[in-house]
Parts: C-alpha cells; sequence; structure tokens
C-alpha cells in the first residue's frame, strides 16, 4: 500500500534523499538513542512485560528503510534495513517519520492517529499496546533521547519542539495535541 | 436533592499511568481514577495500570496538588481467586485512595467490613440503573456514589439523582460509549472468552487483527471480522459491540455506530438536576488525549460555576470514528 500522501508525509525529494544514506551510522545512532532512552527510563521493560522480547518494525513510511526494535530485558537490539528487506517481526507501526516522533514524545494520542488513519498498526495487536503504553509513560524528550545534561535540557526541548511544530503544520501533519511538558521537566 | 448542591461539580479524570495521572492532574482534574496491573480493573490492558508503588506515588503526586485519586476494582472476583481482589482493596487503602470504585457486590461487602471508614463508589460495571438497586448499595453499604450506566436519558438520571440522595451521581460526559448493560455483557466473551467484567477487558488485544485487504483496513475479534474501513474512512475500536454486521440483506452497524460520547452541551443541565460527578472515559488514551479533553472540561465546569457560557468544539478529532454523540441521554436512538 502506497503510504507518501500520508498527513505529514515528507517531501518525495526529501524522501528520496535519505535512501543514498549509509544504513550502519543510522542504526549505530538508532542503538544509541535507545539505550539512553532505556538508561533514563528503567521501568520501560518492566511496563512491557511478556512482549519486551518483542521484534517491533517501526516503519517511517516517508523514508526508504525501516528500524527492527527488540526492547528486551537485558539486551535491547535495533536494525536498520531497506523497507523491502524488513522482515520476522511481530508488529509493525507505521507513520510519516514526524508523526511516529509525535508520539514518542506525547504530541499525539496513537488511538486518535488510528481512528483517523494517520497510523497503520499489523500484527501483535498486544505488544503494539504494550509498547505504546510504556513510551506513553516514559514521558520522553528529544533531549532525553540524545542523552544531553540536565541544563541543556529545557531550552533544548523547547527549541526543538518548537522546530517539529512548525515543519508538522507546513507538511499538513494531524493537529498536535499533546501536553508541553518540557517546561515542567526542565 | 434537587435544588440544593451538597459540593462543587467534580471532573473525573482517566490515568492509565502514572504518566497519565500526573498530565491529568495538571491539566485540572479534581479527582483522578486508575486501577492496578491487573484483572481487578476493567482496562486491564498490556502495558497499562499501576503497580503498588506506583499507586502510592502517584496518590501522593495528586494529593499535593489538592486533587483526589480514585482507585477502581471494578471486575468481577472468580471462586478460585478471591483473594486478588480482596488484597487488591486493602492495597488501595493503604495507598490512600480517597475512594475505591467497585462492581462486585461481595467485594463492597469486603471493603465496608474491613474498611468501615474507607469511602466506596459503585462503579458502572454493576449496572445499578434503579432506585431500587442504588438504595440497597446506599443503605447496606454505605455506597456514597453511583456511577450511571450510559443508557439513561437525563430526565431519567435527574430521577435517579433525586431518589439516590444523599448517594451521588456521577455520569460520563466523553469517550467511548458502552450502550450495554455493564458487567453483563457478554459479546467480548462469546468471542474470545475473556471480557471486561471478568478479566478486565473488552476485546483483548491478544486476540484483536488487523490487516489491509484490497485498500480496506480489515478488523476482527477472536477471528470473527467486526469491520472493514475504505480507504481513508475513520476507524473505531474493534469491538463487537461497534462493528458492522449483515442481516437481513443489509450491511449496518446493528447495535452501535462507532462514536464517541460528547456531553460538554448538556454540562448545565446535568448540573441542574444534581449530578455531582462528571466522567471522562479513557484510562486506555494517552496524554494528549487526556491533556486536551480535561482541560476542555474544566474550561466548561469552570464556565458554568461561574455563570458564564460553555462554548467550545474542540474536541472530535480525539473522538471514535471522529464522530460524537449525546448518546442516550436526549433519547435520540432509543
Amino acid at each position: 500500500m502506497d503510504h507518501s500522501n500520508m498527513r505529514g508525509a515528507l517531501p518525495p525529494v526529501v524522501s528520496h534523499a535519505a535512501g543514498i544514506l549509509p544504513l550502519f551510522p543510522l542504526e549505530i545512532a538508532g542503538r544509541h538513542l535507545l539505550a539512553n532512552a532505556l538508561a533514563a527510563r528503567p521501568s520501560f521493560a518492566s511496563r512491557l512485560g511478556e512482549h519486551a522480547g518483542r521484534t517491533f518494525a517501526i516503519d517511517p513510511v516517508d523514508c526508504p528503510f525501516v528500524f527492527l526494535m527488540t526492547p528486551g530485558q537485558e539486551q535491547p537490539s535495533v536494525r536498520l534495513v531497506r523497507r523491502k528487506l524488513a522482515s520476522g517481526y511481530d508488529a509493525r507501526i507505521a507513520a510519516p517519520l514526524l508523526v511516529l516522533i509525535g508520539m514518542i514524545d506525547g504530541t499525539y494520542d496513537g488511538d486518535a492517529l488510528f481512528f483517523s488513519r494517520d497510523l497503520v498498526i499489523e500484527g501483535d495487536t498486544g505488544a503494539v499496546l504494550a509498547l505504546r503504553n510504556a513510551i506513553e509513560n516514559a514521558e520522553l524528550d528529544p533531549s532525553t533521547v540524545l542523552g544531553l545534561p540536565r541544563n541543556l535540557r529545557g531550552p533544548f526541548n523547547r527549541a526543538t519542539r518548537m522546530a517539529l511544530d512548525k515543519l508538522r503544520h507546513a507538511l499538513h501533519a494531524p493537529e498536535e495535541s499533546g501536553p508541553r511538558r518540557e517546561d515542567r521537566l526542565s | 436533592m434537587n435544588g440544593t448542591r451538597p459540593s462543587p461539580l467534580e471532573l473525573v479524570c482517566p490515568a492509565g499511568t502514572p504518566a497519565g495521572l500526573r498530565t491529568a492532574v495538571d491539566a485540572g482534574a479534581h479527582s483522578v481514577y486508575c486501577g492496578f496491573r491487573d484483572e481487578t480493573n476493567a482496562r486491564n490492558f498490556p502495558g497499562l495500570n499501576f503497580d503498588r508503588a506506583e499507586m502510592r506515588e502517584g496518590v501522593a503526586y495528586a494529593h499535593d496538588r489538592r486533587v483526589k485519586v480514585l482507585i477502581a476494582l471494578n471486575t468481577f472476583m472468580r471462586a478460585s481467586t478471591t483473594d486478588l481482589w480482596k488484597k487488591g482493596v486493602d492495597d488501595a487503602v493503604a495507598a490512600g485512595a480517597d475512594a475505591l470504585i467497585l462492581a462486585d457486590a461481595a467485594l463492597v461487602a469486603y471493603a465496608r467490613r474491613n474498611h468501615p471508614k474507607q469511602r466506596l463508589h459503585l462503579s458502572v460495571q454493576a449496572a445499578a440503573a434503579t432506585p431500587e438497586a442504588i438504595a440497597f448499595y446506599r443503605d447496606h453499604f454505605g455506597v456514597a456514589r453511583v456511577v450511571l450506566p450510559r443508557v439513561l436519558t437525563v430526565e431519567e438520571i435527574a430521577r435517579l439523582t433525586a431518589q439516590a440522595a444523599p448517594c451521588e451521581t456521577e455520569v460520563f460526559v466523553f469517550g467511548g460509549l458502552c450502550v450495554m448493560a455493564e458487567g453483563r455483557c457478554m459479546l467480548s466473551s462469546y468471542a474470545t472468552g475473556k471480557s471486561p467484567n471478568m478479566t478486565g477487558v473488552c476485546s483483548p488485544p491478544s486476540h484483536v487483527d488487523y490487516r489491509e485487504e484490497n485498500e480496506e483496513l480489515v478488523a476482527s475479534v477472536g477471528g470473527f471480522t467486526v469491520e472493514r474501513f475504505a480507504r481513508g474512512e475513520p476507524a473505531g475500536y474493534p469491538t463487537l459491540c461497534k462493528g458492522s454486521f449483515r442481516a437481513r440483506g443489509t450491511a449496518s452497524h446493528l447495535f452501535e455506530d462507532p462514536v464517541s460520547l460528547n456531553a460538554v452541551e448538556l454540562l448545565p443541565r446535568l448540573a441542574e438536576i444534581g449530578v455531582t460527578a462528571f466522567k471522562i472515559e479513557g484510562r486506555q488514551r494517552g496524554r494528549a488525549y487526556v491533556a486536551t479533553v480535561v482541560q476542555a472540561f474544566r474550561r466548561a465546569l469552570d464556565a458554568i460555576a461561574s455563570g458564564a457560557k460553555v462554548d467550545f468544539n474542540e474536541l472530535r478529532a480525539l473522538t471514535e470514528g471522529q464522530r460524537d454523540t449525546t448518546g442516550a441521554y436526549k433519547k435520540a436512538w432509543r
């Protein structure tokens, strides 16, 4: 199914340009971000419960690659593969990249995205739900995922949020409705 | 009770996670309802709910901001495992719950006997929709509030509220709309062997499947196809009661359309007839939903309290099927 016309999708020229990026450095970066998030939110894996060992395909439909993530209890793993090579996962969560980021940082409500068809899920629905709820409870923000020092978090989160809001607006992404928590967390 | 208001209007808000609780509190909830991470509450979904330590911390966070926490243990005990529910009651009391939301009459009796000073609310799962049923719980167990089923008209709520006094009434004003006799619906059990009544899950995700077929999103529960959504068509929850079925040659939503309740326009009337508390459904929803809905309804209740006009229409994007309804309250579809 063609998802390139989903709301908030990157322009085709950007999507095509992303196709020439080497995957390995992106995969290393992805591992680093996941490790930062799990280190900052140690209860994340326990909230996933029996689903912690599942492999999730996090699919930014406007990019030519898919993240295969296994949060795990001990050994979290992230692999980045070309979309046509993505296989062996238990569940798939697909949306434009900016929408996926908005689910992680609390900008969007996952159910509302599903109702409006801005989000596609397939596979193990229980695992998807567990991941969604664990992410919701983690209250992840850009500075935490990047592992920035505490004194930089407030300004960085505000700037990032502003930039993402403008980008989503420019790309006609779904309307944001999430709590603005970065001020209180800083 | 009509004409005199014993307590201010109370906005009762959902919290599926500790982060959700903090969001609801910060957004303006008067009370937050939540449950333990097990079969004792009717939102027993993966990754949701509170362990004991999280519950204690959540209660402390809310109480520091003068917000009440209502802990739901609103499923029905099984003969072989009553200890799970009794322990839940004991732990909820120990955590500092301002009220317990219970459905099982035996659990209500246990809570009253073992925690005589604990405030008790009757869950919508108890399906108490008559003056006699409410009086039974009020007079025998000192139940202080009953959450009314979502199948009553406003005028029925008015009569029940008057007859229930001094027991307070609480009604749903936004979110998922269940039109079944709650606590007695067997649709999910029929399809999956699990139900909100016994295991705390309606359409358990372990039995839900989504797949794309010929540009359609196909949703099934327990192997039963319940809905096909055309490309771009708003989707709903995969519940049997909101599924589309063919009967007498015509496919339709036989039981209920996939829409959400939005009774904001009825708030002034519900307040006028003496309803004490206004409940937002959605412990399974994200922080974005909680923040938006709680802020909007808090503004509405504050406007009512100050005599200002209630006027907003910002909640539709969050509703199931992206459509909303006043449900049975206006008796439009009964």
